[in-house]
């Protein structure tokens, strides 16, 4: 098994834990010391530096959100001042500001670290050709992938996202061994790939490191089987560091949270508590050793569960399973958990059936009822109940097949349901609990 | 052949009424309706007098809206008149959907429209049976 850091990543718990709690009360003495918001949050709980003496002791701090950094725009959470900060990354947000990061010389430094360490995960050395087609700009993913590679020594392609067809060019004359993207890109490569009629067996290109959004093992099977590639996750965002925060290893049980630098808790998105190992809920990362900007459990939104169980790959590092979902728009529906972007998808998948739809959820007699209003297009209209009746069935069996609740589904005129300038809204929860 | 012009309809209030409007202010003339209704939907069926028009305006004010095929039927407005015509189709096994009567008809004659299943076949068996049915345009201007 090779390692980029072997005493980092396979130190013993006991080792790993202390050197954890002197970093995490480094952080905090830091966060109080320069970052107002957090002082004011923590005077608030009563909290004082002094207070954090076991790891055990993280919980009593408060949260940070999103809503905090785009509140703090641009540099407010910022615990250095400007003439430290080396690099500045900024988020996509889809609504309102974007959330600012900087870094420090020591922060970069980390950063193309943690993500060498996460290539050698992933079965990279200093002769692998490594194409990274992530975007580069004030997204993190080029970048961070791009000086992870040349830390680690290997020979980088700085491809950014788009222009494919040149894409798979620079594969076949530059032999890249590794592809860095989004999953979905990696899809869309092997069609174009497909329809130049290039056959990715015909490439040097081994293996594939995808992430900044959320796939599953059926999107994995498909990638690599399209592309000819082993395909590896790797987890990261913007607000903690960007990629390389966890990596899979070639077991592939999970992605091993990078805890020298990063400490992960699972909580109750709703009620906030935290949950123990393997429970299914939000993940919080607080930084202790960022510092240009540290998170004190930061909320990432991002819903997954923890293992802490011994990996045979060597590491010691707790690992985080695929990401599923995202909290901000999860529901529970008679205690399951149902995500919108399911229903999107069930109900694209019905052909004629359109992307506009609503969810309403109801409370009767204790119960909880949901309701999904489908817009008849004039593609599934017609002018005979019946078909009308055994689409409207159709619906609702293929929602209750995936999501595992009984679904009302109304059938409603087109446009009548509203629509909106950037995020949509698609759920009305009228349920008084 | 006739087209028949089919309107989807939530089960709200005033929802029939906005159509019919629309329609009026366009100067356009119901000629035949009928509703088919469930809990939540209803689809209301029209025979119009400019039927490109009102498709049009129709989908321009949002509604969902199809064109479909139906045939009008003349019958002696009698007793077991409309009985004497279904006998002849379902001989022919010929598959009705549905039908409804034509508003307004005189001369000792009622008008009812047909949707089929095979809207040739049923034409041809019309044919054989020397069952009347009325032309698109005539109809129209009824």
């Amino acid at each position: 098994m090779a390692y980029w850091d072997q005493d980092k990543e396979c130190m013993s718990r006991d080792n790993l834990e202390k050197l954890q709690l002197r970093r995490l009360k480094e952080t905090v003495y830091r966060s109080y010391a320069f970052v107002p918001t957090y002082r004011g949050k923590m005077d608030a709980a009563g909290i004082k530096p002094d207070d954090i003496n076991t790891l055990g002791d993280l919980g009593k701090l408060p949260f940070t959100t999103k809503q905090e950094m785009r509140n703090n725009y641009p540099f407010g959470l910022f615990a250095v001042p400007m003439s430290e900060v080396v690099r500045i990354h900024a988020s996509s947000g889809t609504t309102g500001k974007p959330s600012v990061v900087g870094y420090t010389r020591r922060d970069v430094d980390n950063w193309a670290d943690l993500m060498a360490r996460s290539l050698v995960s992933c079965g990279a050395d200093k002769r692998s050709v490594i194409q990274v087609a992530y975007g580069y700009g004030l997204f993190t993913g080029g970048l961070g992938a791009h000086y992870g590679a040349e830390r680690l020594g290997a020979s980088v392609i700085p491809a950014s996202g788009g222009n494919t067809q040149r894409q798979i060019l620079l594969m076949q004359d530059f032999g890249s061994t590794h592809l860095a993207c989004t999953p979905s890109y990696a899809l869309f490569i092997a069609e174009v790939m497909h329809d130049m009629g290039i056959d990715p067996a015909s490439l040097k290109l081994k293996t594939g490191v995808f992430g900044a959004e959320p796939w599953s093992e059926n999107m994995r099977t498909e990638i690599e089987n399209k592309l000819n590639v082993e395909a590896y996750d790797i987890y990261g965002l913007s607000e903690i560091m960007g990629p390389g925060v966890a990596i899979e290893c070639p077991f592939k049980t999970g992605l091993h949270i990078a805890e020298d630098h990063f400490l992960a808790e699972i909580i109750d998105p709703v009620t906030e508590e935290v949950l123990p190992e393997g429970s299914m809920g939000e993940l919080v990362i607080t930084t202790i050793t960022k510092e240009a900007i540290p998170m004190v459990r930061y909320r990432t939104r991002d819903l997954t569960a923890l293992a802490a169980s011994e990996c045979p790959c060597g590491r010691t590092h707790v690992r985080m399973n695929k990401v599923m979902g995202r909290s901000d728009d999860m529901l529970i529906v008679r205690g399951v958990n149902v995500f919108p972007s399911a229903i999107e998808a069930v109900l694209l998948s019905i052909p004629g059936v359109e992307p506009h739809y609503m969810i309403i959820l109801e409370r009767q007699d204790n119960l909880d009822l949901m309701e999904v209003q489908v817009e008849v297009s004039e593609d599934i209209f017609s002018d005979e109940v019946r078909k009308l009746e055994d689409l409207n069935k159709r619906i609702a069996k293929e929602l209750e097949l995936n999501l595992l609740i009984n679904v009302k589904v109304r059938l409603v005129e087109p446009k009548s349901i509203p629509r909106s300038e950037g995020k949509a809204v698609r759920v009305k929860d009228n349920r008084k609990i | 052949m006739a087209k028949q012009i089919s309107v989807f309809l939530e089960n709200s209030s005033g929802r029939l009424a906005h159509v019919t409007r629309v329609l009026g202010d366009a100067g356009i003339n119901i000629r035949a309706l009928s509703i088919a209704d469930t809990s939540d939907f209803g689809i209301l069926r029209l025979i119009v007098s400019e039927p490109n028009q009102a498709y049009r305006i129709l989908k321009d004010a949002g509604f969902t809206v199809s064109e479909t095929e139906v045939i009008a039927v003349r019958m002696p407005d009698s007793p077991g008149g409309l009985a004497d015509v279904l006998d002849q189709i379902s001989e022919e096994s010929i598959n009705i959907e549905y039908l409804y009567a034509f508003l307004g008809f005189a001369g000792g004659e009622a008008l009812v429209i047909f949707k089929v299943e095979d809207i040739n076949k049923a034409r041809e068996v019309f044919q054989k049976k020397n069952i009347q049915y009325v032309d698109a345009q005539d109809l129209y201007k009824m």
